[in-house]
């Protein structure tokens, strides 16, 4: 039986990956540090950034609702623990309670912008959410007056870092005589949390509710005659988009120590969506390795490009900002003609593209 | 099984149905003809809550369900196959079957019921891993059909099954509708092609600038010169 034993050295080559992808990522953080304590928060902004991007995947890819506001959620997040944890109203919770409160102010916000565009789609859609994003950045910057809530355009400052017991994530402890900074701590807490919004998105994504998505993405009509309750499933996607949103948000304010309303712009929310594009809309691991790509490639620029200029020229001719966006736009162009779909589309979305060219 | 009462549908100002009355009986095959613009969708979508009843009543099965949702109505066993199909191009003929069966949660009975449906359209079965965006209008037709009946409906709705079909396939879905009637399944067929579907149905219903200009068996409406004028293509 060629076949079985086949199989059974597939499960077991599957299980061998596994395996080495956990070394790795455990391991990671001190090889990391070993470069530059930088790149352990480069890598820790990079998962923020796959929690966002997973997050924006459920509304874009699953549902197919462009949303260009999705960044106001991540600021709900932050700001909700900011708020919480920060001697501003000289309030410090927990971070284990003000997270799920994040996540759960997120979701109200999700469902309070699904509501009134449950009949767009498309651009108008994508209008409409942009300007959700740019309202919550502006009431953001201006809620500090006449009752001070955000504290405007300064921010707030001296956030609470998280704390476990008598684990401070801000400090660096002697564990078994290795000094473990604060970036690595963080980074294993970030690793746990992204394992489980990972499982949750894999889940997902084969689940009745995902099924239900797929069906309202291709057509909301003969959604409706299948019983699907098109309203609910669509705020679903809204809602539970949203709440990943707040929990990175959480975790960015925790991580910072400062945030402001500058963090929020449209930008950042182009940034993410470019993530679940380039990645593969629908596709939970192509969206993780876009938003790893997207996060790392400009970082890997800024200390290359100067020196390599500096090098072969003598001067900087071209910024590192600047020589990113042209790359970048340059990565977009290429995809589109050659992988529509993203680097690891989804199955459903290439056959859609297909469909539709033939 | 169905009684629509003084049903009135409008979208936005403009009337499109004034007042109807249709009543659909358990096991019957019921057609709703007429010229294009008369209201025939429009009623359709009205019966199966995807437009909001301006006044009037629907009945079904014995309960008021004006106002209903389509979700709900599915659930009550009242399918739609709408007009130009609807079937989600991106996804597999399985995969659109298993989308027809969203309501269910018995997984045996689905995969009895997929079956069936292949047993009534071997051709889908042979395509079965194929997109629906790549299956002729025929088999789309053919699909929508297999997956209305997903659902176990118990009155079954179909909007313009004809349209857009080659003679030879026009012939062939009509023959499928039989056989779906015959399994026990109410229907009510809205057609552009008024020969054809009263050849097929037990009564039939005229429809004229939303509202019934003629009513009554379909053989009868078959005969009668006025609907032979109009729709048969004969003079009077």
């Amino acid at each position: 039986m060629p076949g079985l034993i086949d199989a059974r050295h597939r499960k077991r080559l599957a299980w061998a990956g596994v395996v080495v992808v956990a070394i790795v990522l455990a391991i990671l953080p001190f090889a990391l540090a070993q470069v530059g304590t930088a790149w352990v928060r480069i890598t820790n902004t990079a998962i923020l950034y796959v929690f966002l991007a997973l997050g924006l995947n459920i509304v874009v890819g699953f549902a197919g609702l462009l949303d260009l506001g999705y960044i106001a959620f991540y600021a709900v997040g932050a700001y909700v623990y900011a708020l919480l944890a920060s001697p501003h109203f000289n309030l410090h919770l927990p971070f284990w309670i003000i997270l799920p409160i994040g996540a759960a102010l997120a979701c109200v916000f999700g469902v309070l912008l699904g509501t009134p565009t449950l009949k767009l789609r498309g651009d108008y859609l994508a209008i409409v959410t942009l300007g959700f994003g740019e309202i919550i950045r502006i009431f953001l910057n201006n809620l500090a007056r006449p009752v001070n809530i955000t504290n405007g355009p300064q921010g707030i400052a001296q956030i609470d870092p998280v704390r476990i017991g008598d684990i401070n994530f801000a400090t660096t402890q002697q564990v078994l005589g290795v000094a473990v900074t604060g970036p690595i701590k963080y980074y294993y807490l970030l690793l746990l949390l992204m394992i489980a919004v990972v499982a949750i998105n894999v889940r997902l994504q084969d689940s009745r509710i995902g099924r239900a998505w797929e069906a309202v993405r291709e057509d909301e009509v003969a959604a409706r005659a299948m019983g699907i309750n098109t309203r609910n499933i669509k705020l679903l996607a809204f809602a539970m988009g949203a709440s990943f949103g707040g929990v990175a948000g959480g975790m960015f304010s925790a991580i910072q120590g400062f945030i402001s309303p500058e963090s929020f712009g449209l930008v950042e929310s182009v940034m993410v969506l470019a993530m679940v594009v380039l990645g593969g809309m629908g596709n939970v691991w192509g969206v993780i390795l876009g938003a790893i790509l997207l996060s790392f490639v400009p970082e890997i620029l800024r200390y290359t490009v100067e020196p390599a200029q500096k090098a072969i020229f003598g001067r900087l001719l071209l910024e590192p900002e600047v020589i990113r966006m042209l790359l970048f736009g340059f990565a977009l162009v290429l995809m589109m003609l050659f992988r529509p779909a993203g680097i690891v589309p989804s199955s459903v979305r290439k056959r859609e593209l297909e469909s539709r060219r033939a | 099984m169905l009684v629509l009462s003084r049903l009135e549908l409008a979208y936005g100002g403009i009337q499109a149905v004034k007042g109807i009355d249709i009543v659909v009986d358990q096991g019957e095959l019921v057609c709703l003809v007429g010229a294009n613009g008369a209201g025939k969708t429009t009623t359709l979508k009205g019966i199966c809550g995807l437009l909001p009843v301006k006044a009037g009543t629907i009945v079904y099965r014995g309960e008021n369900v004006t106002g209903s949702p389509a979700f709900r109505l599915v659930r009550q066993g009242l399918a739609l196959v709408p007009e130009g199909r609807g079937v989600f191009g991106g996804l597999t003929i399985e995969e659109n079957l298993a989308m027809g069966a969203y309501i269910r949660t018995d997984r045996a009975g689905v995969a009895a019921d997929v079956e069936r449906v292949y047993a009534l359209f071997p051709r889908l079965k042979e395509r079965r891993r194929q997109t629906a965006g790549t299956l002729s209008g025929g088999e789309q037709q053919m699909l929508a059909m297999g997956r209305a009946i997903m659902s176990r409906p118990k009155l079954l709705l179909l909007d313009e099954p004809s349209m857009g079909l080659a003679p030879l396939m026009v012939q062939k879905v009509f023959e499928t509708i039989i056989a779906v009637a015959r399994e026990g399944v109410t229907i009510l067929l809205v057609e552009q092609n008024a020969r054809l579907a009263l050849e097929v149905s037990h009564r039939g219903y005229v429809m004229e600038s939303g509202e019934i200009t003629l009513a009554g068996e379909a053989r009868a409406l078959l005969h009668d010169p006025k609907v032979r004028a109009a729709y048969l293509g004969e003079a009077a």
